[in-house]
């Protein structure tokens, strides 16, 4: 299975994290990021994640094996979602196993920082009254 | 030079298209930005887009070849 993936399904978190299972495996951390129903003061209904898919999955599988150089872990898989999404719907999962919880953390909070700011994924954000848009943040 | 353009999210709703198919004597990607944005209007500067060739990161002032496929990808808000 791949490191990193998009899926245009709903994330099935159970079945990832029984990947993540292994007897030498002491910590299981998990990050799920899901859509809220705010945004910067707005209403949100819903929103669809675009993907330049070739590109993000080359830069998501690049950022974990980082996360399995840097950090002491045993395995560690994420999943983000493109097309539209619910409300409270999984946008994207991380789930990183370790000897020891230290790692495990500081892995799954690497990743989900590093896939935020890297990988090429925009937010289209549809809010209540009928208004869309892309969201750019243009912070180094 | 014939090349192909990929546009994504805000660009690609204000080029209208996903792609393009172009003829251009710009033998770099920030050239073919400038010439996209007159063309399609964009207001996103060009210091905020990010720009791969065929398929990976690349930088802006690349020498590039004929037939080969250009990005640009505004800052980008996944997670």
């Amino acid at each position: 299975m791949k490191t990193f993936s998009l899926s245009e399904s709903a994330i099935d978190a159970a079945s990832l994290g029984r990947e993540l299972e292994r007897e030498h495996v002491g910590a299981v951390v998990t990050f799920e990021g899901r859509v809220r129903d705010h945004n910067e003061g707005r209403a949100v209904r819903g929103l669809a994640y675009e993907a330049y898919a070739e590109l993000a999955e080359a830069e998501g599988a690049r950022i974990l094996g980082e996360a399995r150089t840097r950090f002491e872990i045993a395995r560690a898989l994420c999943v983000h979602r493109v097309g539209e999404l619910a409300l409270g719907e999984l946008a994207v999962w991380v789930g990183v196993s370790a000897a020891h919880r230290d790692a495990a953390f500081a892995a799954c909070r690497y990743i989900i920082d590093e896939v935020k700011s890297r990988v090429p994924i925009w937010k289209h954000e549809r809010y209540v009254g009928g208004k869309a848009e892309w969201l750019h943040p243009w912070n180094p | 030079m014939n090349y192909t353009l990929l546009y994504f999210a805000s660009l690609r709703d204000a080029a209208g298209c996903a792609q393009e198919s172009v003829v251009s004597e710009a033998r770099d990607p920030g050239s073919l930005y400038a010439d996209a944005a007159a063309r399609h209007g964009f207001r996103m500067p060009p210091e905020r887009v990010r720009v791969a060739v065929n398929g990976a990161f690349a930088a802006r002032d690349v020498v590039l070849n004929d037939g080969d496929e250009i990005a640009f990808l505004p800052p980008v808000s996944g997670g």
